[in-house]
């Protein structure tokens, strides 16, 4: 069945999130990700800072910080003290902030008079400082798609995080290359209210930016998250999504999801149920035999198993909210989270994994569950699997006001998991460390004298001068070999072989498994300056690029598959010789025999001769053929 | 307060509005609404900065046309101390915290972003409760001021402040200090509070309070710990060992220097190495040539410092003017910074000559920072000691410095202030140079 969005009242927004092709934001690094072994491992702490929350839960933070603690890896080469959190931050980078009001203007937003670099708290470990710096150069703006309008809220500049290369149980390994690289963050109004639209304008936003020629390319340079909420719902922010194509999964699947938590709402409501009590019991010695392997590890370490009990949330708790994810999975995030612990058992999914039914009911009676009560049991350290249990019931009655506002993020398959609780506006505050930059009319006027092309302006251009087809042109415009193109078509070879070599050709042969990637740019200069000056033909194009792809070089593959051209001398040779062969024909046929011989000469030059010249010295041998006739 | 002038506070004050109040600004293009913030000393006075409903703060340029509307009244930033209640626990050491502006806990209002300096110990306690389990902890402010307004007179104050305490029973002592002259500061303890019988220890942090990423917690943490448990009963700096949040070294109060303008390993002991490190809340002593601590004894405050001190770096082709200028400028002695093993080039020999005469002692020390002045090596260093310089060791250029100062205010008897400079008081003079006090570059692997 469709499911009613509109109906639903369901709201989009999204967020995309751009890495600049400049230095870094905040110091002169350069914005480059590496993959050679770290030189030097620096490992740090975080605290949060006084008034981020409650006094308790501040104590309990404090607790877990302890545990965790987060290892940098560094290039001496390319990470400074900035990143480091060893050397305040410079200016901001003049040419990141350029490219911020270049992509301002496209997307129609009004700059704003002076920006100010504000500190946004991250204490996970992906930025160094504890915070990370962001500032808002524009707002209202608008873009057109397909006929329609949308509102873009807010254009922003902000530091990139570091990335995370692995976790272990008592720190968290970030590699500092990406951190400071300048981030372009535009966040659209909720002005959708299907699952399909949003990826659309996300495209053409995306394909936008790349018209500045100042974006970084490639897998993870560009990342959108999106805001949803839907009637009787609540707004969620869903981090991460590297693939356009996955946005309209992620919109239906937490369409889905909120509808069941708002179903599992009304059903406890039914039930009569009420809010869970943070009652933990020891249910250790219920498990003195059991067969669960996870189980009997943990007792044997010394550790305890502790249950609580849910009221009434029988058969709710094995629930499913997205494929592959129940109630149940909700609950073991927030356990995983808070309690650092590996996972919880419900009796919903028992008795299974070497949990026997005599457990269950010993389970149950112990901690007097009644038939249409549910279980959670965690086992681990007594602190780990309290702080668990109590983050289990904390999820549990968030339940009964339906679904809680979060950052969740979005896994590969288009689910997503819990962050953390959707942070306020509370939690920025001024970065002292940098002075307010004004945005100067003169610096306004210069951004805008180097606006780039809109892509439906290039697409008129790219018909009108360079003789595209408009669907050409159109592939062109958008894509990640524009800025190529524009360079190519320098060799004077003509645009639309250019064009089609590029955006077919070289794409078609990808798709056989040719390595591709190997081809240089200055290999297919070389290639179309020699076409242009009639040294190739064009159809050696595929032949050659195959053979460069497998590492040999221009020349030698040229060599290699004989593809130079034949002088004119011999291809006049092969030509009168081709005409007298078949003159039998030209005589029968006149000027119309001009198709079959061009097919048979072909064969016979092998690419070694463009077509047109050959068509040209057909049709005058026949002409002559046929006068001497 | 609000950091406003000129023509933004004009329009500010025709429009009624107050930083922490919420309005609405109309100008060339849009109107922003949200809450007047204040300016940062580092802005122009065009601009009025204004926090958003999405907490971005902007800034709008102030136009003729700009016109401001108050939407609602708001409160002035203020600071709300969570309650904490710390009971006196007996069987716990007893630390005095004797504040002088530097700030070693603080908590940042989001809405005004205003950061708060946390001066009492319950303000201490909350930002950093693990200090409980260390200490019971007094806090005793004594100035505010930024480390570089530190002035001779405030180490004076310190220092009676610091010697009541420890008389009156104070397990140890540790004074909260703004990095810059912490060193300046802790070389003034050292030669001022004699009879040291408890340690005493400056601590500061190089990434401000107010970020989760602070130096502050575990330097402070670090420090009380040297104060409540150590049996090293001298002046000594305790901050990061290194680039990590691991450990701190407890550096001698004379042998140590801000190295670096950043990093949070800026200290570091020249000359020496640490006395000891801190890791996990335990100390580690690397030596065993400290003053011990004791129950018993009385600190004795030696207070008198001579101000009238001047430090001279030695640059080529230096003129003798800079020296007739001290003495005529009422200068009562001079400490070198000379090159290498102790020199000067020729032109200042006269300078020199005039300020011998005169009775103000001359004292060497080199720019090397590292390293033994050694005045017998070469001919330039003999015609100084000739002109009577006294030769400096192998004590820093600023704590020779305030050695100098604190010297001329015990005696004013020229053989005796030479006797002063040259023999080891708190650590400052070592008899031996030992060969791994030196840096270690990281070399790069191959």
């Amino acid at each position: 069945m469709e499911t009613d969005y509109k109906g639903l009242g369901l709201k989009v927004g999204i967020e995309i999130h751009q890495e600049l092709d400049t230095k870094k934001l905040f110091c002169n690094c350069p914005s480059e990700l590496r993959e050679e072994n770290p030189e030097m491992l620096v490992r740090r702490r975080l605290r949060p800072t006084q008034s981020e929350m409650g006094e308790i839960d501040r104590a309990a933070l404090a607790e877990s910080l302890k545990e965790k603690s987060f290892d940098y890896e560094l290039y001496p080469k390319s990470v400074c003290l900035v990143e480091l959190d060893d050397e305040p931050p410079h200016l901001v980078n003049d040419e990141a902030l350029d490219v911020a009001l270049e992509v301002s203007m496209l997307l129609n937003a009004k700059p704003v008079d002076e920006i100010h670099t504000m500190r946004k708290i991250v204490i996970d470990g992906s930025n160094t400082c504890g915070f990370q710096r962001t500032t808002l150069v524009s707002t209202d703006g608008f873009i057109d798609v397909g006929g329609e309008r949308f509102t873009i809220g807010t254009i922003c500049l902000e530091e990139d995080a570091a990335r995370k290369m692995g976790e272990s149980e008592n720190s968290v390994n970030y590699r500092l290359d990406r951190l400071g690289i300048p981030l372009v963050e535009i966040a659209t109004g909720a002005d959708f209210y299907d699952p399909k639209t949003p990826a659309t304008v996300a495209l053409y936003i995306g394909q936008l930016l790349r018209a500045t020629g100042k974006v970084k390319r490639g897998i993870g340079t560009i990342r959108q998250d999106i805001n949803i909420s839907i009637v009787g719902g609540s707004r969620q922010e869903i981090k991460g999504i590297q693939d356009l194509k996955l946005i309209p999964e992620v919109i239906e699947r937490e369409v889905q999801r909120q509808v069941t938590l708002l179903h599992i709402m009304d059903e406890l409501k039914q039930r009569g149920a009420s809010m869970v009590e943070m009652k933990v019991a020891d249910v250790s010695e219920v498990f003195n035999r059991t067969d669960c392997h996870v189980i009997k590890k943990a007792l044997k370490r010394g550790d305890v198993v502790y249950a609580v009990r849910l009221p009434k949330f029988a058969g709710l708790v094995g629930y499913e909210l997205q494929p592959g994810r129940r109630f149940g999975t909700e609950l073991a995030d927030q356990a995983k989270l808070y309690g650092k612990v590996a996972g919880i058992f419900h009796t919903d999914e028992l008795p299974r994994f070497g949990i026997s039914q005599e457990e269950v009911d010993a389970l149950r009676s112990m901690v007097s569950a009644a038939r249409d009560d549910a279980v959670v049991i965690v086992a681990d350290s007594k602190i780990r699997a309290e702080a668990a249990i109590e983050a289990v019931v904390r999820r549990a009655n968030q339940v009964f006001d339906g679904v809680p506002k979060e950052s969740r993020r979005a896994l590969p398959d288009g689910c997503t998991e819990f962050m953390r609780p959707l942070p306020g506006a509370g939690r920025m505050y001024p970065e002292t460390d940098i002075p307010p930059i004004p945005i100067t009319k003169e610096r306004l006027a210069k951004v805008k004298r180097q606006l780039p092309e809109r892509p439906e302006k290039r697409i008129e251009l790219f018909v009108d001068t360079y003789g595209l087809s408009h669907e050409l042109a159109e592939r062109m415009a958008y894509s990640d070999n524009l800025e190529l193109f524009e360079e190519l078509i320098m060799t004077s070879a003509e645009p639309t072989l250019i064009a089609a070599t590029l955006e077919e050709t070289i794409v078609s042969l990808r798709r056989e498994g040719v390595k591709v990637d190997n081809v240089k740019k200055a290999d297919l200069e070389e290639i179309f300056y020699r076409i242009a000056s009639g040294k190739l033909s064009k159809e050696a194009i595929r032949g050659l690029l195959k053979s460069i792809s497998e590492g040999t070089g221009v020349e030698e593959s040229v060599q290699k598959l004989g593809l130079s051209l034949m002088d004119k001398s011999e291809l006049e040779r092969i030509v009168a010789d081709v005409v007298v062969a078949n003159i039998a024909l030209v005589k029968s046929r006149g000027l119309d025999a001009l198709g079959a011989l061009m097919g048979i000469v072909m064969e016979n030059v092998r690419g070694k001769a463009d077509g047109k010249v050959v068509h040209e010295l057909l049709e005058n041998e026949i002409k002559s053929a046929l006068q001497l006739a | 307060m609000s950091g406003y002038r000129g023509k933004s506070q004009k329009i500010l004050k025709s429009a009624s509005v107050r930083v922490g109040d919420r309005i609405r600004v109309t100008g060339a293009e849009k109107t922003y609404e949200g809450v007047l913030m204040p300016r940062t000393e580092l802005g122009d006075d065009e601009h009025i900065v204004v926090k958003l409903e999405n907490g971005y703060n902007v800034g709008v340029r102030v136009r003729a046309s700009t016109k401001i509307k108050l939407v609602e009244k708001g409160e002035p930033p203020a600071l709300k101390v969570p309650k904490v209640v710390v009971e006196h626990d007996s069987s716990k050491p007893n630390v005095t915290i004797i504040g002088t502006g530097g700030t070693i806990a603080s908590r940042v209002d989001y809405r005004t972003g205003a950061v708060f300096p946390a001066f009492t110990a319950e303000e201490i306690y909350s930002a950093v409760p693990e200090i409980q389990q260390i200490a019971n902890i007094k806090v005793v402010e004594v100035c505010k001021v930024f480390s570089e307004h530190m002035t001779p007179r405030l180490w004076v104050k310190i220092g009676k402040a610091v010697a009541k305490e420890i008389n009156s029973g104070a397990t140890g002592v540790v004074v909260a200090h703004g990095t810059d002259t912490m060193g300046y500061t802790a070389a003034a303890l050292s030669f001022m509070l004699r009879g040291l019988s408890r340690p005493v220890v400056l601590v500061g942090s190089q990434r401000s309070s107010d970020r989760p990423s602070s130096d502050a917690a575990l330097n402070l943490i670090s420090a009380i710990t040297v104060a409540a448990k150590s049996d090293i009963a001298e002046v000594s700096v305790v901050m990061h060992g290194g680039a990590d949040d691991d450990f701190c070294l407890i550096h001698r109060g004379t042998k140590v220097r801000k190295c670096h303008t950043s990093r949070r390993d800026t200290f570091q002991s020249v000359n020496d190495i640490p006395l000891g490190m801190v890791q996990n809340r335990e100390v580690k002593v690397f030596r065993d040539d400290y003053n011990r601590a004791s129950l018993h004894g009385k600190v004795v405050v030696k207070d008198r410092f001579e101000p009238m001190v001047a430090l001279l770096k030695v640059t080529p082709g230096i003129s003798s003017n800079a020296i007739f200028g001290m003495v005529r400028g009422r200068d009562k002695g001079i400490v070198l910074e000379g090159t290498g093993l102790g020199h000067t080039p020729e032109t200042l020999f006269d300078g020199i000559k005039f300020a011998t005469g005169k009775g103000i002692p001359v004292v060497m020390t080199s720019q090397c920072l590292w390293g033994r002045v050694d005045m017998k090596v070469y001919s330039t260093g003999r015609d100084l000691l000739q002109l009577g310089v006294i030769p400096g060791k192998d004590m820093l250029p600023e704590v020779a410095w305030v050695k100098l100062m604190w010297a001329l205010g015990q005696t004013k008897e020229k053989e005796k202030i030479s006797k002063l400079m040259t023999t080891n008081l708190a650590g400052e003079i070592t008899q031996r140079t030992r060969p791994d006090a030196f840096l270690r570059p990281a070399l790069p692997k191959f």
